[in-house]
């Protein structure tokens, strides 16, 4: 089955990142495939790579990043809800004349066309969400 | 096409979710999406007239429930026992083309769609 996910809530705010990580390990796992990964709303933060949480904790970010590695996920984050809170890329920090960026590796910022042609493409549409 | 339904069911102001989730039924109504929106618990406070965010600070949410008829969305469904336990008055809402439903018909409208986004 192809799935997309829909991840709504930030790293360690609530359990949403995580419970969408392990959904989406336990699919791939099962021969299921990924046709994107949508990071929306807070869910946002989780592609910044400059998460550092304490070291007896889980690196949810760093996971997140791992996995799209590993399988070459599409990985979308929605770019106005992005923008706003501070995750930015190369190019938009250009834009905006900001001093940095902090897009982890793999994810790539988008609009929510791609949100709307991924629940087209997909079999199923699964939101994690506070 | 696939029809998608969203189902929002958060307050407008608290959080910037119920935001969130009906700029993504503008996107899709935007590409020309068979999408619904359906408020529910929380989210039958989006309805409510009379909202006057702080200016500069925050926008209006009803302004955004106003042009779901614009981009194509004609019915917003709202849950009905949802808005009876809160004391909304329905008398007195933002929108004027709501479909109220029932349990059995918010169960009815879920499985008539494709896909659920869920805020």
């Amino acid at each position: 089955m192809k799935f997309t996910l829909v991840i709504l809530g930030a790293p360690y705010s609530d359990s949403a990142s995580q419970s969408a990580l392990a959904f989406a390990q336990a699919a791939l796992d099962d021969g299921h495939s990924i046709h994107r990964l949508f990071f929306y709303a807070n869910g946002v933060y989780n592609a910044s790579r400059l998460a550092a949480p304490p070291q007896d904790e889980h690196d949810l970010p760093a996971s997140w990043t791992q996995l799209i590695k590993q399988h070459q996920l599409d990985a979308v984050v929605c770019i106005a809800a992005a923008l706003r809170r501070g995750v930015i890329d190369a190019t938009e920090a250009k834009r905006y004349q900001k001093d940095s960026n902090n897009i982890a590796e793999g994810f790539e910022l988008s609009g929510l066309g791609q949100l709307i042609e991924a629940s087209a493409a997909s079999d199923r549409l699964l939101t994690f969400g506070p | 096409m696939k029809s998608l339904l969203c189902i929002s069911r958060h307050s407008p102001y608290g959080t910037a979710i119920a935001r969130e989730a009906l700029e993504a039924v503008l996107a899709a109504a935007a590409f020309e999406q068979n999408i619904a929106l359906l408020l529910m618990d929380d989210g039958v406070w989006q309805l409510k007239d009379q909202q006057q965010p702080i200016a500069g600070i925050q926008k209006s949410l009803a302004r955004n429930l106003n042009a779901l008829e614009m981009f194509g969305v004609d019915t917003v469904y709202a849950h009905q026992p949802s808005a009876q336990k809160r004391g909304l008055n329905t008398a007195e809402l933002c929108i004027e083309s709501i479909e109220w439903l029932d349990d059995d018909q918010v169960r009815q409208l879920i499985s008539n769609h494709d896909h659920l986004l869920s805020f």
